[in-house]
Formats: structure tokens, sequence, C-alpha cells
């Protein structure tokens, strides 16, 4: 099995978001750089596929050398190496796209993202991986395993849930429930300081979108207090002054 | 021309699915074509001419979901009908099928778009980004373009047309994913597609204690929601989760009882149209983003909204 764990390298989920430049660039001062917690789950459920059934796991980023000792936190939790494609990932269709190269050239038997990454949100890049290489998908998974030579899955549907298998080779995302996030011991630490980390350039695309600009959400007014001997009447104010309620 | 992909939910057109025809009509310069999987039931398609769509293609040949070949088969009938910009509600099977389409009809994509376009000069949407900590413009810079709009963040605006209906047969139906099972919530609101939520954390101090709050959003026709660590300690299902690493909510409103309203919830929840907060604790931050607070105990507060809000349906 050789599987690829796409990565998202994002701000730390308790930053406070802000912009700069106009409000047109994500301001990175003082903002601590993680894993994305979704892909985080499919490098842990990655390795320990690798590891029942034999096989190597890689790691590929699409970033600048800024993201380098993120990269080299998914080599301690257990990655046998990792690829760099040494460009901004300016939107999901980029980044897929340059993914997308690497599969090629490489050749997997299974891809794995997050379900989404927290900071673009655009839960996309199974989907445009899954169509840019014509393998099938299989989006925000709760379960993924191999079985007798095919991928099997749990996956949350609109109001449920549904078990699935594919064949290989096959794109999937990870979701929450997943499994449990692995974090690095200091033997891992240390194995990760030689593991190799490729840096390779991007492969020239014609980009789909342009980011212009970006806004934080406007300041709610003051809260209004409620009573609560009287918390009955919230219902009333839901209802015949803010007319929410039916 | 403009298309939207008409999410078949058991023969019905949800109201996401309408709320991306009316987008789709008020960005058309002409008409606007739905395509569907499999059949609707009677009466369906005439939900869709309400809201602008004057046609409506419905594939057969599908006995199961498959993100790879339905996505050829929509990719195919939009082309078909010269479709250049074709919108989806953004759910768990948009989200599968809408990347794809892109790719195969060499299209940009947006997902989470929460408002129309500016077109003045090339074709600008807001989506939302860093889990509900802020938005982004985005110009979709290639001719086709595949927008998917979050559930309950625009507006339903009647348009009223009629409707032609046409079937095709699909071509390619062999999938390479095989179903074996699906199980639904029955009866239940789905959780990005409620108008009302309410919402409980630990402050419920135990799974046993969530009757009341089901009481409540059952009164309100409202869906369940829980905070991290609620989900994070199996009290209630982790698809319940609402913030930064569950699922971003935008409700009509948004009840959260026994939430101190940490950063990353927050993040899942701020763009609720009205917050009402209720904790024990006067400090608790949540109340800075609310629009309503009640401080006082979730067991003596729950039952006496309970009672008003029973009393307020007769």
């Amino acid at each position: 099995m050789k599987i690829l764990v796409c990565m998202s390298v994002v701000p730390d989920t308790t930053t406070k978001v802000t912009f700069t430049d106009n409000d047109t660039k994500f301001n990175t001062q003082g903002v601590q750089f993680i894993i994305n917690p979704y892909d985080e789950l499919s490098l842990t459920r990655a390795l320990e596929i690798a590891e029942k059934n034999g096989g190597t796991v890689t790691v590929a980023t699409v970033g600048t050398a800024e993201t380098d000792a993120v990269i080299r936190k998914a080599l301690a939790i257990g990655a046998n190496d990792a690829i760099r494609i040494n460009a901004e990932p300016k939107d999901a269709q980029f980044v897929s796209e340059q993914l997308a190269a690497v599969a090629k050239a490489n050749g997997y038997d299974m891809i794995l993202t997050g379900r989404e990454s927290i900071d673009y949100n655009g839960g996309q890049v199974c989907g445009l991986l899954g169509a840019l290489l014509d393998w099938p998908s299989v989006n925000v998974c709760t379960k993924i395993d191999i079985q007798n030579g095919r991928a099997e899955f749990e996956r949350d549907i609109d109001g449920g849930r549904q078990t699935l298998s594919s064949s290989l080779p096959v794109v999937a995302s990870a979701q929450k429930d997943l499994c449990e996030p692995r974090i690095p011991n200091m033997k891992g630490i240390m194995a990760a300081r030689t593991k190799p980390l490729q840096v390779i350039e991007p492969i020239s695309t014609d980009l789909a979108s342009t980011y212009v600009n970006f806004e934080t959400p406007a300041s709610k007014q003051a809260v209004r207090m409620i009573d609560a001997e009287n918390a009955g009447q919230l219902i009333d104010i839901l209802k015949n002054e803010a007319k929410i309620i039916a | 021309m403009t298309g939207i992909y008409a999410e078949n939910s058991e023969g019905i057109f949800k109201k996401s699915v309408l709320e991306a025809a009316s987008y789709a009509s008020q960005i058309s310069q002409g008409q606007v074509t739905a395509v569907c999987i499999g059949q609707p039931n009677a009466g369906e398609a005439d939900k869709l001419a309400q809201y602008g769509v004057n046609k409506l293609i419905c594939i057969d040949g599908f006995s199961n979901f498959d993100a790879q070949t339905y996505s050829k088969e929509l990719a195919q009938a939009f082309a078909n009908n010269q479709i250049s910009q074709i919108v989806f509600a953004n759910t768990y099977e948009a989200k599968s099928i809408a990347p794809r389409v892109a790719v195969i009809m060499n299209a940009s994509i947006a997902s989470n778009v929460i408002a129309l376009p500016e077109t003045s000069s090339g074709f600008k949407v807001k989506r939302g980004v860093f889990s509900g900590k802020g938005f982004a413009y985005v110009t979709l810079d290639r001719a086709n373009k595949v927008i998917a709009i979050t559930p309950n963040s625009t507006e339903l605006k009647e348009n009223s047309t009629t409707i032609q209906i046409e079937t095709i047969s699909a071509t390619q139906t062999t999938a390479q994913t095989a179903i074996s099972s699906t199980s639904k919530a029955g009866g239940k609101i789905p959780l990005t597609e409620a108008e009302i939520v309410v919402s409980a954390g630990r402050g419920m101090k135990g799974p046993e204690n969530w009757g009341m709050v089901e009481d409540l959003a059952d009164i309100l026709g409202a869906a369940t929601a829980c905070s991290k660590p609620v989900s994070d300690m199996d009290w209630r299902p982790h698809s319940e989760h609402v913030g930064q690493t569950g699922i971003t909510i935008k409700p009509n409103l948004y009840i959260a009882i026994g939430i101190s309203g940490a950063i990353q919830h927050l993040a899942g929840v701020s763009s609720s149209k009205v917050i009402v907060v209720i904790n024990k604790d006067p400090e608790a931050p949540f109340f800075k983003a609310a629009d309503y607070g009640i401080v006082g105990d979730a067991f003596e507060v729950l039952p006496k909204l309970i009672e008003a809000a029973k009393a307020s349906k007769n």
C-alpha cells in the first residue's frame, strides 16, 4: 500500500483572525501554525492502515519553506517521507492540480485528505483530486479500512450515515471520529530530523480564482439580558419582537 | 445559461435546493435549467418553477449514489444545455459532486458562498472562511463557474414561471463504489439546514439530562446541537458538534444552553442571525456574542422556556 496524505498548514484553532494590507492578506503575526486537524486524522489513519497491511505513508503539502516545521511534525507523527510543492497555496484548485501531478508521477493506492481545512473551509480537494485523476472519491469518512483489496468506508451523509466500499485507487476525506490523532513521541521527533523532505517546484496552471479581499464579521450590538425568573418572556420576545419563531 | 443541481432527497426538493434555484434565477440572463438524478415526486417540479426554473432534466438509470458517475452525467447534461454557471446547495452530497463537475467542465469553483455575486468587474462572490471568523471576496476567473451556496444564507425570492420536464437516460452508470447500507435519522431536521437550533454544553451535567433540550427543540421545530466537549465525552453524537472542528451553521435562531462560548465554538455559530445564550456564569464569554442572554441555571430556565413555548403554540 502506497498512501499519500494531503496536508494543509493552518492557523491554530485559538487564533483571533485579522487581516492586513488593506484587508487583502491574513495577518500571520503571532499566529501559531498547525497541521489541519482533519489532515491529522487522515495521517493517523493512513499510518494505522500501513501498519496493518504493510506500506508507506507520504505527506504532501503546497507551501513555502515556512511550512517545513509543521511538515517535520507530520514526519515525527510517523509519515515515512514528505513532499513540499514550493508555492503559496492560491486556492483549492491550484493546490489540487499540484497534488494530482505528484500523484500521477509517483502512483498511489490511496490518497487521504481532511474533510476541509479550517482556514479556507472549501472541502473541495477530495473531489477535485478524484476528478483530476479520474478515481472514485468518498467524502467525510468516519471509518476507512482495507479489506481484500478494496477500501471500506463509513461516511456522513445529509441527515445520516452510509457504509460503502470502493476499488483502489481511491481518494477519501477524513471526518472527526475517524480515529484518535497521534501525538509525536521523542523517538519520532528524533527520527523526523533525518527523514526525506523533498522540495519540488509547482507545475504551471491557469488560476481558477483570485482572493481579492477579506473582512471580519460585523460586531454585535450589546446583549439584551432577560431575568431568569421570567425566562418565559424570552419566547414572547423571539416571537413578537424578533419575529424569529412562529 | 445558468443551471442548478437539484438534489433529489427521496423525491423531494428541499429548501436548500429552492435557495439554489432562487440564486440561479437572480444571476441568470435567461433560462434556468435544473438537473436531478432520478424522478422527483409529483408536484415537486412546480416548487422549482416558483423560484424561476424553466426546465428540469431528470437523469434516469442510477440505483445508487456515486460521486464519480453522477458528476460525469451532470457535467454532460450541463454542457449539452450550454450551461456555464451552475449553482449547488452546499450539502454533503453536493460537496462530493460539485468539485468533480468543476474539473470536468474546466470551471472555477467557490463553496460556502453566502451572497449574490458582484458582477461590475468580473464575477466576485463572498464566501465564509476561517470557520466563521472571516469572509473572503473571490473572483471566479474561468468562463465556466460552479457556485456552492451555504444553506439558509441567501434569500428565497419568488419568480414564478412554467417548467418543462425532460427525462434522459444515463450512459455511464458502472460505479467503482458500492453502497452496502444507508441509515437516516428519520424525521429529524439536518443541522445544516435547520432554521432554529437548540444547542447545549457541559452545563447540562450529563447525557441523561438532554430530554429537556430535545423537548424545547421539538416545540420550536428546531434541530439539536452540542459543544465539542459534549461530543468528545460521547454524551451526544459527533454529528451534532458545532464549532470550528465540527459543523458550521447559520440558522435564524441559535439557542446555546450551558455553553461558555470558546472562540472555536463561536467560529461555528457566529453567523446565526439571532443568538440566545443561557448560562449560569454571568462572565461566560458567549454573552458578548449574544443578542439575548439569561443568567441562570439551565435546570431552572429550560422548564420555564418549554412551558412558555408550549403556551405560545396554543
